[in-house]
């Protein structure tokens, strides 16, 4: 078997491959994520009728549309609450959502911060890449302040999100960061959390060299590839400071918290079918 | 629930109603005048293995029904106006997946935060056209507390039928007035409920219609690796952005109600059959009009009422078949007015409109169609 084969093997059966070309941009890093996540879901060994995959709206939100097992492509945000359903209807299936930054902390923000509260049961692959791509390259809630896009032509005056952090705040039992760089750690890490419970969050520093790094004196997908792997350093008990995004500075990845044993909201809501039974 | 006689009042027999048409799904955030609906819910669904989860806001939770209702589930969620303003853009996408969801909109005093505890019937064209874009949607509208129990059967059963949402309206009157009900035996009950059609093996394309315009509905985790999506797509569920799929699909999207209306219809005539004058009404407000009537007919005077329960589609038909003067009363300045305007044909037609916090009183339905 050649090599381009060996690397194919299994994970054109996850694709929808009737449907390539993708959408998405030369040098684009979705589509290293979406490999990560596809290999991690072969090691895993995880019966693909039982997969479903829920992204939101956007340049990632497309990701649902490319993998060949039950996929759902929501409305802008919605993506979470949407997987909620799924997964308190029918908490056998693995119950992913694989969506961007803008879609997930922005308009779908609230929906994050109380789906991670609750602890359901599902993974977030949330794809960062600094701007709103499918749009043309706006400024979102995770640009670094000082950053150059089509609605800050004088730099961003925007604060960021510390996804992890927040992540961590609230309670949420496996938090991670890396970047399209790092894609063995990447698909480690996935492997790792898909065989975990509870509100997972894998956060993917990803490259736009089409709207985000071209505006950003990084032209191309290589040159934002290596700031990635210049700027990184892995520190899994980094600070709340570290694991702070600023512009053109250090991009501190690693496993920040891995948490087990936490009751997950369907293990709860057993407990209350259990009792409420009981009550009869 | 067991067989018997029961006082409930609307909000608790619409959750009842529901779970008798077989919905083991709610999710929902407290609203008034529907939050008694997620109360019975919450104690009722685990007692009988169903599912019940408050989620963080309106958006939430009808996204969560939507993604229930693809595990085969009967799912619902109740809020009231300013939650269906919130909910508006995933009724489109449930339209556009073809997701069976009831949503209850319990009205109340509007616009805005309005009049929380008070009746209103503002929200009859947002029922309608509340999502963007060009779609059918059924409505429904009960006007006591038995008939809002009974007609949850058919709000689910329509959903499942025509993999459509269907809006289930009731009034902040009927959800919070108690009335005695009854509720038949099991086996009665279950020989009504209608279950969506599902594939009989892997299809080719899940969106690929049958002769009644509705596709068989896959289910999640059974193979059938269904992609659905808000875009406009193709049979396969596939994106396709060009002119002719957005034709074939929003086209079929529409067609399968249209073509199914007369069965969505449900209109009760009341003493119509003679009359010269006919009152269009429908809700806690048509409780007034059937007062108002039944007053005129122990005068002499031939007045009836048309009490529509299916709102959308319009029952046409219902109004075009009547030679008679028209009155439409209704808790608004005038909505379903222009409804029946458009198809009165000559007949005249006139709004009796009040700005809701409370219904008509019999005497002042009497005093707008000219006096007992």
């Amino acid at each position: 078997m050649s090599l381009m084969e060996d690397l194919r093997y299994g994970v054109e059966d996850l694709l929808r491959t009737e449907r390539l070309p993708h959408v998405w941009c030369p040098g684009c890093g979705i589509g290293i994520t979406l490999n990560a996540f596809l290999r991690a879901v072969l090691r895993r060994k995880i019966d693909p009728n039982k997969l479903v995959v829920v992204s939101g709206i956007g340049c990632t939100g497309r990701a649902a549309g490319y993998v060949n097992v039950d996929s759902f492509h929501t409305t802008h945000g919605r993506a979470i609450p949407f997987a909620i359903g799924i997964k308190f209807a029918r908490p056998e299936l693995t119950v992913v959502v694989f969506s961007g930054d803008g879609d997930l902390f922005a308009i779908g923000g609230n929906h994050f911060v109380n789906a991670a509260r609750r602890n359901h049961s599902i993974l977030v692959i949330a794809v960062n890449n600094f701007t709103y791509g499918m749009t043309g390259g706006q400024h979102g809630p995770t640009t670094p302040t000082g950053a150059y896009t089509t609605t800050t032509p004088y730099g961003n005056p925007d604060r960021p999100f510390n996804i992890p952090h927040l992540a961590i705040s609230l309670g949420a039992p496996y938090v991670a960061r890396w970047t399209t760089y790092h894609v063995n750690q990447l698909q480690n890490s996935i492997y790792k959390a898909l065989g975990m419970k509870g509100f997972r969050l894998i956060e993917v520093i990803s490259q736009c060299p089409t709207v985000y790094g071209r505006r950003n004196s990084m032209r191309t997908p290589l040159s934002m590839m290596e700031y990635f792997e210049k700027n990184s350093i892995v520190k899994n008990d980094a600070s709340f400071e570290e694991m702070e995004l600023k512009y053109n500075e250090k991009i501190v990845v690693g496993e920040f918290r891995v948490a087990k044993d936490i009751p997950t909201y369907e293990e709860r809501y057993d407990e209350v079918i259990r009792r409420a039974k009981n009550a009869d | 629930m067991k067989s018997g006689y029961y006082f409930w009042s609307g909000d608790i027999a619409a959750a009842e109603g529901a779970i008798a048409a077989g919905c083991r799904f709610y999710a929902g955030y407290p609203i008034t005048p529907s939050s008694e609906i997620a109360e019975r819910m919450a104690l009722r669904l685990p007692q009988i293995g169903g599912k019940f989860i408050q989620m963080e806001d309106e958006i939430g939770s009808i996204a969560a029904i939507i993604g229930a209702s693809w595990t085969g589930e009967r799912a619902m969620t109740a809020t009231s106006g300013p939650g269906i303003s919130l909910m508006n853009e995933n009724i489109g996408l449930a339209i556009m997946m073809e997701a069976p969801i009831v949503v209850v909109n319990a009205m109340r005093g509007d616009p805005s935060t309005g009049l929380p505890t008070l009746i209103g019937q503002g929200d009859l064209m947002q029922a309608r056209y509340g999502s963007h874009g060009s779609y059918e949607i059924i409505v429904l509208y009960p006007n006591s507390i038995q008939e809002t129990f009974d007609l949850m059967m058919d709000a689910f059963n329509m959903a499942e039928k025509y993999r459509v949402p269907v809006m289930y309206l009731i009034d902040a009157l009927l959800a919070h007035m108690f009335e005695r009900v009854y509720v038949p035996p099991e086996e009665e009950i279950e020989r009504k409920i209608i279950r969506r059609k599902v594939p009989n093996k892997v299809p080719s394309r899940p969106f690929e219609p049958d002769d009644d315009l509705v596709p068989p509905m896959p289910l999640i985790g059974q193979g059938h690796k269904i992609h659905a999506t808000g875009l406009t797509h193709d049979e396969r569920g596939y994106p396709n952005l060009t002119p002719k799929a957005q034709e074939k699909l929003v086209r079929r999207l529409n067609e399968k109600i249209i073509k199914h209306e007369r069965e969505i219809w449900k209109v009760e005539e009341y003493k119509t059959e003679d009359a010269d004058k006919i009152i269009v009404s429908f809700g806690g407000e048509s409780r007034a009009v059937r007062n108002a009537v039944n007053s005129a007919r122990k005068n002499g005077k031939k007045v009836g009422m048309l009490r529509l329960i299916t709102l959308w589609p319009f029952p046409h038909e219902f109004i075009k078949k009547y030679t008679a003067d028209f009155y439409v009363a209704e808790l608004n300045y005038g909505q379903m007015y222009h409804k029946v305007r458009e198809y009165a044909d000559g007949n005249n037609v006139k709004l009796i409109a009040k700005m809701g916090g409370e219904i008509h009183t019999p005497n002042e339905i009497l005093k707008e169609i000219g006096g007992v």
